[in-house]
């Protein structure tokens, strides 16, 4: 049997690896990094040559591998769910274009929001693009998904989106592993011009995408992934997608579900399989995780059919993810559900590690504003949120990668003069950069705050790829140097740190201001590793 | 056979190596598998949790029912307790009891031991020391896991073998102080049970 234990990351990852990619690009975001730093890490991959690497944002990584399907090898992007927003041009046109060698794109969706601001569902976005989408239940499918995903994408030259959400993402169980299949040869698209999105072409190729749709949704029809298990109790007829199905069986343990059960794990949704279950059933019941987005789709604006229940009915919580209580709940299932909750308990946030460098900055920052009133501090996605935390309460917003620099010059034109962004170095080149140029090209008085720790902290300390270059990046952007400070964010330097910021605050001008020290986590993990490599060469 | 457990503690606090040696001991006695766990955000000294499933058959869910869970392993009291409406009637918590504050407003631990006490099955154990007279006081997390083992029903070689796995890299002395821990969470386990 030789099973692997592998988190549904792992198994998509090793998934890719054997179903033969030559490259895999991402950004880090929580809770799809894992399966890019498998990739990384796998000894397998290094040996078969794939390409894997972490690039500035999911846009870059998105069209990195673009670049590899119109190559006609296989390429695989993967990304949080929001990164998909960041990656969403080039993913809706990378419908259009097609693909050559076989592209599949993997978005993980974090409902109850664990991990992330919002819990969008990244089924909408397959759909937006109109092209084939894959749900896995279990590790194991998530790692068979990837090998029918490639065929599926080579077959119809189409991308492919694979949707997981943080629960499958992050949890571990047994997968057996495939055969490995060869990466493709390099093979230039058969016409040139498939891959430019001029008008003229566009049109004919939207036309293309359009007439495949019925063959898409005949595929679905057709899927092992979409399966239909029948049983007496039509009363009910229930429709699970990806893991809500696990959720499902949980609740009849050794037995089978009493109501007919449409398993869905591949989209377009299976209209054969959809009308039979509506025919044959007084209701339906809809378990999904994420937004109801079948729900929605099979009862219509007007919502003139069959008693539907899922999420719009209140038949199960409008937010947060699924799990086997709200589904027992929505079968009418009573099992015992537990003692009361202790009332002694309380919360425990996370919070900054102890010697954070983070730390010292906010404290010089929050004694440099001291003087003006609160609320001025635009600050964006890492570690130094908590920054909004006690004992600091130094920031006042968090929106989205990059809008830190965006939003501090917006306020600054229109009068919240000083405005201060704060934003670390890897999300600077994720989507600050650009802000940055706005600011500088209308003089905005703006003191921007580069949190530099030299990684990616939050996700697990990937490289960053501002490391090194940020100064650089500054001046080129067109900073004025002598308004662009580093500082060492450690308490011996508090006074000086105070003094240089509390300067920039009066500048009506863009300033750059960088603390940079190593985030105390990678320092660790470095040493660690260097000790290591030391070692043999001493015996 | 059937476990459902849940591992809590702090971020950094070592459940995520609770988590792979059950796991490992649980492939090699050929069971089914599946565990849930926190990434991300809430490692930095927040509360993390890690859901524990094993069976001869295969397990569907990855999440453990509320009410259903059969343990709860917590190398912290208030994290152990954070947890208690996960657990069945007959479930057991099993804790430590040195506490983990990091927080201004932690309530009384004397509260929260008095509270665990309340539980018809529960073992409390003082980890820590535990494990820092045996020298190594990174091993809390193991003395804690050994303390479990008398109510795994799983052969106790096989999560020899599995600290072999996990830390064998490190080398010998890590692996014989981390099973010497497991031992000695065992040991005060079954003593605990006789006294109460």
């Amino acid at each position: 049997m030789n099973k692997l234990p592998l988190l549904g990351d792992e198994a998509i990852a090793q998934g890719a690896i054997d179903a033969g990619i030559s490259g895999i690009f991402a950004y880090p975001g929580t809770p799809s990094t894992e399966i890019t730093e498998y990739v990384i890490r796998s000894k397998e991959a290094r040996e078969g040559k794939i390409v894997a690497s972490w690039t500035s944002n999911e846009k870059t990584a998105m069209e990195a591998a673009m670049g590899i399907s119109y190559v006609g090898k296989r390429g695989m992007t993967c990304m949080k769910h929001v990164g998909l927003n960041v990656a969403a041009d080039a993913f809706i046109n990378s419908a259009i274009t097609g693909a050559n060698g076989g592209l599949v794109v993997v978005a993980a969706d974090d409902p109850s929001m664990h991990s992330s601001q919002n819990e969008q569902d990244s089924r909408f976005f397959g759909n937006f693009a109109l092209i084939p989408m894959l749900e896995p239940s279990n590790q194991q499918e998530a790692y068979d998904m990837v090998h029918y995903g490639y065929e599926l994408s080579e077959k119809f030259e189409i991308p492919v989106l694979m949707r997981i959400t943080t629960r499958l993402a992050h949890s571990r169980a047994g997968v057996s592993r495939r055969e490995m299949r060869k990466q493709n040869e390099l093979k230039l698209p058969k016409t040139l011009n498939q891959f430019i999105l001029l008008p003229s072409n566009a049109r004919r190729r939207y036309k293309m995408l359009l007439g495949t749709q019925e063959a898409f949704v005949k595929e679905s029809e057709n899927s092992a992934f979409n399966t239909y298990i029948d049983a007496s109790d039509r009363k009910l007829g229930i429709i699970a997608c990806g893991i809500a199905y696990n959720y499902l069986l949980e609740n009849y343990q050794d037995q089978k579900p009493v109501n007919p059960v449409l398993k869905i794990g591949q989209y377009p949704l299976p209209r054969k399989l959809i009308e039979k279950l509506y025919n044959e059933c007084d209701e339906l019941l809809v378990l999904e995780d994420g937004y109801p987005l079948v729900e929605e789709s099979l009862r219509g604006y007007m919502n003139l059919g069959k008693t539907i229940h899922g999420r719009l009915n209140g038949k199960i919580p409008r937010e947060g993810e699924l799990n086997p209580n709200i589904v027992a709940a929505a079968l009418g299932i009573d099992n015992y559900t537990g003692r009361e909750s202790s009332s002694l308990v309380v919360g425990r946030p996370p919070s900054l590690c102890k010697g954070c460098p983070h730390i010292y900055s906010y404290n010089a920052l929050n004694e440099a504003l001291s003087k003006w009133a609160k609320g001025r501090v635009f600050s964006d996605i890492g570690c130094y949120t908590l920054g909004a935390l006690d004992p600091f309460e130094a920031i006042n917003t968090c929106v989205d990668m990059g809008a830190s620099i965006t939003m501090a010059k917006g306020a600054a034109d229109v009068g919240l003069v000083p405005a201060v962004a704060v934003i670390g170095d890897s999300t600077f080149t994720h989507s600050g950069m650009t802000g940055l140029l706005d600011a500088v090209i209308s003089n905005s008085p703006v003191t921007v705050m580069i949190l530099d720790n030299e990684t990616t902290a939050m996700t697990g300390g990937q490289e960053s790829n501002a490391h090194g270059r940020i100064e650089d990046i500054c001046l080129g952007i067109g900073v004025d140097k002598d308004h662009i400070h580093v500082l060492n964010p450690i308490q011996k330097y508090h006074d000086v740190n105070m003094e240089i910021i509390k300067k920039e605050l009066e500048y009506q001008g863009v300033s750059v201001i960088i603390p940079r020290r190593e985030c105390l986590q990678t320092l660790a993990t470095r040493i660690r590793q260097e000790k290591k490599k030391v070692k043999p060469a001493i015996q | 056979m059937k476990k459902d457990i849940i591992l809590a503690g702090v971020g950094g606090q070592g459940i995520l190596s609770i988590a792979a040696i059950i796991g490992t001991a649980a492939m090699g006695a050929d069971l089914f598998l599946k565990q849930a766990e926190v990434h991300g955000m809430s490692q930095r000294g927040g509360d993390v949790q890690s859901n524990l499933r094993l069976s001869d058959k295969p397990v569907a869910s990855d999440l453990i029912p509320k009410g259903q869970a059969d343990m709860i392993i917590a190398v912290e009291p208030m994290e152990g307790l954070r947890y208690v409406s996960m657990l069945s009637e007959t479930g057991w918590l099993i804790t430590n009891s040195t506490p983990f504050v990091n927080i201004k407003n932690y309530p009384s631990v004397e509260q929260i031991l008095e509270e665990i006490r309340t539980l018809p099955k529960h073992i409390i154990i003082d980890a820590d020391n535990i494990a820092k007279d045996l020298g190594n006081k990174r091993a809390a997390n193991m003395v804690i896991l050994g303390a479990a083992l008398p109510f795994l029903e799983m052969d106790i070689s096989l999560f020899h073998d599995a600290v072999k796995t996990i830390f064998g890299r490190k080398g010998d002395d890590v692996v014989k102080q981390n099973v010497d821990a497991l031992k000695a969470g065992y040991d005060h386990a079954v003593a605990f049970t006789k006294k109460t």
